[in-house]
Formats: C-alpha cells, structure tokens, sequence
C-alpha cells in the first residue's frame, strides 16, 4: 500500500503551537472509499483539509511532512495550488451552493478553467448532475436558484459542482450529517457508485455509515492515527481495544 | 379501553391571585417595553405631523402650486424681482448631484476597504482599518466642512476654471462622510458570509481574485447596495458641510465648479431670516417635507434591497 499515488508521509499540522495532526503517514488506494473515523477534534478534519491545501487559507496553520499526489509534492513550492486543487474535489458538511442559478452552480469551475463553449458547458452540466444522480429531479429547472433546493438535493448538487472540474480525488467532510436519514441514503448510494471512478476520503462520524461504503479505515485520536487497515478487518477485528471500544460506541 | 378524551382532566389546584415576584417583573419589563416603544412612535408621527401641517400650508394657504413649487427654477420668496417665486428645482437638482457623485466616488473604495479588512488582510487590515473607518464616523460636521472649505476647495479653484465652490467640491466632503457607512455595512456583509461559499470556491481550483468578483462580491452585492443606499441617504440629509462649500447661489450651475445649493443648505441659511407662519418659512418647511420624503424613498429601497437579499 504504500506505493500509492496518494498518500501521504509523516505530516503534521500545527495551529500555532498546538499540534493538530501528528506525523500521519497514511496511503489511499485508487478506486476505493477511505473513511475517518474519531472522536471530534482528534484531528481527522484538519488532515482532510490538509489534503488539498485548504489550510492555505488559515494563517497559522503550518504543514510538516509530504503529500504525495502522482508523485508531486503538493506542498512544494513550485507546486501550482490551482492545477492542485482541480484534481482534488471537496465537499463540506454543511450544504454552500454558490447564491447562483442550479445551471450556474455546476457551470461555475469549468468556467474558471476556460471553457465557454456554451454546448461543453451543458454537456458537463448534465454528466456532473446525472453522476451526482441529481439530473432527472432539476433538469427542468436549471434556471432556478440553487437556494430553491432541499438540503439533500443542495448537498448532491455539491458534490455535482466538485465533479464539474474532472478530480481524481474526492474529499468529504462528513456530506451526510446534516442530512435526512433519506437523504444521507442517497450520498451513500453515491458514494458508492463514485468510486468506480475515484479515490474518495471521507470523514465521518456514523460508524454504521463508514462500514457501509468505505473499503479502509483508518481510526484517528488526539491527533494520531491509531489504527488503519481493511474496514472489515477494522470493525470485526481491530487490534487495538481503543479502536473496539469507539466502534461500538463505549467511548467517545 | 378510555380513549384519551375520557380520561379525567388533571386540573392544578387553583393557588389563588397571589402574585409571585417573577410575574410582578414580567408585567413590568413588558409595560416599560411597550411605553418605550409607544413613545417613539407617537414623537415620529408629531414631527411628521408638524412638519406636513406647515409644509403643505405653502400649497394650500400660500396658493403656491405643486409644480411651481417642484419644477420652478426660479428662488424668489421675498419677492425681490415682482412676485415671490418659490421654485425648489436647483435645490433638489444639487441635493440629488452631490449626493449620487458623493456615492459614484466613495462606493469603489468603501468596497475596495471592506475587502482589504475581510478578504485579502483580515489580520492587520481589520486592526489597522476598523478603528480609523470608526474615527471617520465620529469627525463632526462642521470639521469636514472647515477642511472642505480649506483644502478642497482652494484645491479645485486651483486646478478647474471656476471658483472651486460648487456640486463637485460638495460630493467630495461628502464622500469621506459616507465612506464609514458603507465600508462598515459591506465588512459586515462580508465577514457574515458562509465561510465554506469562499472554500467551494477555492477547492475548484479558483484564484483569490476570482473567487472575489465571482463568488463574494455577486453574493454580497444586495447588501452592498444597502449601504450605499444609507450613505446616500445620509449625504442627502447632510447640510452643514455641503452648505460650507457649496457656495449656497440658487441656480441650477452649469458645471461641477459653479456655486449650487442643496435642499439642506437653503434651510440652515434661510430659516433664520424668516417669520414663521410666513410664506417664505413655509416654503422651507416644505422643503423640509421634501427631504423627510425621500429619506422614506431610501429607506424603502434599503428595504427592498434586503427582502430580495433573503431569497
């Protein structure tokens, strides 16, 4: 596993002087569903954000170690954070589509990156809302505000507008836990589906929802990775008691 | 098997009309509430009011017409040259000129600071800037008037044809007025916004800049618009500084750098010089009716403007 093309080595993030994320080295296999699973403020956020430089944005935040993403050092200077960033997609936990037209919503990062043939556009529009399985409910109504949506049709329309720009990687932080028991179905469903495609990290905090659709485990504490392996072996069988006791909800 | 209905109601015992002390400061809070609000409303309603009764009297006692009044170029309520004439237009007209040309200059910049503050150096800008935006609000006046009339004006004279005094001098005093409210209403605006729209943004592989002019400033736009309304509003009703500058001759000027008047201006020069109940005094008072109208007008717009922000 640790040929990966993503992963990363020995990466901490510190706040300051507070150490967030300690010395992580953690690989993610192509194709495949890598869930987050910890207590809050043990980190796995911040690692997840660290992953597409979203820490940038954050003045005291400092980035230790290496991100390895088909073989270029994200954090290298040289590297171009805007290329970066359209190989990697995010989606955040609560709903944020732009104040903008459903159309205009999907649109928006093609446009950034210089199409403008109106035909590319609707084309990308609608395999973006048809992968996010969001089509057949707003293509009669493109036009219409994004704003005009249910929270669940606004989160798919999120990860629908991360898609829009082609990533190879999806980061989710946790896409379904303002959602409906209804709706969070449906992301999962499409999660599940996604992954034929991409390499998608998830963080989460429903342990049933990280065994139903992540392939890897990887369980985070006070900053440090415990415990990564198969999500089988994870929840049936993990090594550490720690891991046992925040999976079956003795602790935590 | 008893339906709900049938159950025997459970009635607390009645602990007769003793008053608690939590009830006793419940009355009172909300009596003291009401008589607050009650009393501010009954203060705007006599001084608009009072200010109908002796604005329209210029119509109806005065026989002045409406149009006259509105549309007569012509300022003449001592009947100098003949028949008094009372034609507000060159008042409105200047009240209207400095007042859009004060927003047109400080609007970009106003939004330009909030950016600074919120967007681009939300560290040391906010430290640095929201202090002096602060100290701006607080300069009086007359302050702005006497640096207006110092420094402006001498500064025009110098560089355009004319005597310096004028709509243009005017629009400029007035400008560094209304920059505080609308930089403090689109900081506001901004630092609200939901972080993760700017994050979207970014994790699309957007740059700093576009997703400023794509992202933020479209979203915000409503609110932005806002405060230009209530800086309008404010230059609008502004008169000491304007009258100081503005050089107060009652024509429409032919350029920015002709002597002007404002509705303001002709108030606080002339309400001095007349007797009240006159029908000079009450074409002031009328004018005063004009000014309370529109900042009605500005604050429907304001409202306006926010209802659609909420969809």
């Amino acid at each position: 596993m640790n040929n990966a093309t993503f992963r990363t080595e020995h990466l901490s993030v510190f706040y300051g002087q507070y150490e967030a994320v300690k010395n992580i080295s953690l690989s993610f296999p192509e194709k495949s569903v890598t869930a987050l699973i910890g207590p809050s403020g043990c980190g796995k956020s911040t690692f997840l954000r660290s992953l597409n430089r979203m820490n940038d944005e954050i003045s005291q935040a400092k980035i230790k170690g290496r991100i390895w993403i088909d073989g270029v050092d994200i954090n290298d200077p040289g590297t171009d954070v805007i290329q970066l960033r359209q190989k990697i997609g995010m989606v955040w936990q609560k709903p944020n589509p732009f104040y903008k037209s459903i159309y205009e919503n999907i649109a928006f990062g093609p446009k950034y990156h210089g199409i403008k043939n109106k035909a590319e556009l609707d084309e990308i529009v609608e395999t973006s809302l048809r992968k996010a399985a969001l089509w057949d409910e707003v293509k009669d109504r493109l036009k219409q505000s994004a704003l005009s949506l249910s929270g669940g049709q606004q989160q798919r329309l999120c990860i629908a507008r991360a898609l829009s720009v082609k990533p190879g990687i999806l980061l989710l932080d946790e896409p379904a836990s303002a959602l409906d028991p209804v709706s969070t179905a449906k992301v999962e469903e499409l999660i599940t589906d996604l992954k034929k495609e991409l390499s998608i990290v998830i963080v989460t905090h429903n342990m049933q929802q990280a065994a139903r659709i992540s392939d890897y485990t990887a369980y985070f504490y006070l900053g440090s990775l415990m415990e990564h392996d198969t999500t089988e072996k994870i929840f049936t069988n993990p090594e550490q008691q720690m891991t046992q006791d925040y999976i079956s909800g003795r602790f935590g | 098997m008893k339906t709900i209905d049938e159950r025997p109601v459970q009635v607390q015992p009645a602990r007769g009309t003793r008053w608690k002390k939590h009830h006793a400061e419940d009355v009172a809070g909300r009596s003291y509430t009401f008589i607050c609000a009650a009393l501010l409303i009954v203060i705007i309603l006599s001084i608009v009011y009072f200010v109908a009764s002796k604005g329209l009297a210029t119509f109806f006692r005065d026989g002045v017409s409406l149009s006259d009044f509105l549309f007569g170029t012509t300022w003449d309520p001592e009947g100098n040259n003949g028949e008094p004439m009372y034609g507000v237009l060159p008042f409105i007209f200047g009240s209207f000129a400095t007042s859009l040309l004060a927003a047109l200059i400080a609007s970009p910049l106003s939004i330009c600071a909030s950016l600074f503050m919120t967007e681009i150096v939300p560290g040391w800008g906010k430290k640095l800037l929201q202090p002096v935006i602060e100290l701006l609000a607080g300069i009086p006046s007359v302050v702005y008037g006497f640096i207006g009339l110092t420094v402006v004006v001498p500064f025009l004279r110098n560089v355009f044809p004319g005597q310096g005094i004028g709509i243009a001098a005017g629009a400029i005093v007035l400008s560094v007025m209304i920059l505080p409210t609308i930089t403090s209403v689109a900081a506001d605006a901004l630092a609200s916004l939901p972080r993760g729209l700017k994050e979207s943004s970014f994790a699309l592989g957007a740059t700093r800049w576009q997703t400023i002019s794509r992202v933020i400033l479209p979203t915000v736009l409503p609110s932005i618009l806002t405060g230009v309304v209530l800086g309008m509003a404010r230059a609008f009703g502004e008169a000491l500084a304007v009258q100081m500058v503005i050089g107060n001759a009652p024509h429409i000027p032919r350029s920015l750098f002709e002597s002007a008047s404002t509705l303001t201006s002709v108030i606080t020069l002339d309400m001095g010089n007349t007797v009240m109940g006159s029908a000079h005094s009450n074409a002031l008072w009328s004018m005063a009716l004009a000014l309370m109208f529109m900042t009605f007008v500005f604050v429907m717009i304001v409202r306006l403007l926010e209802r659609r922000h909420r969809i």
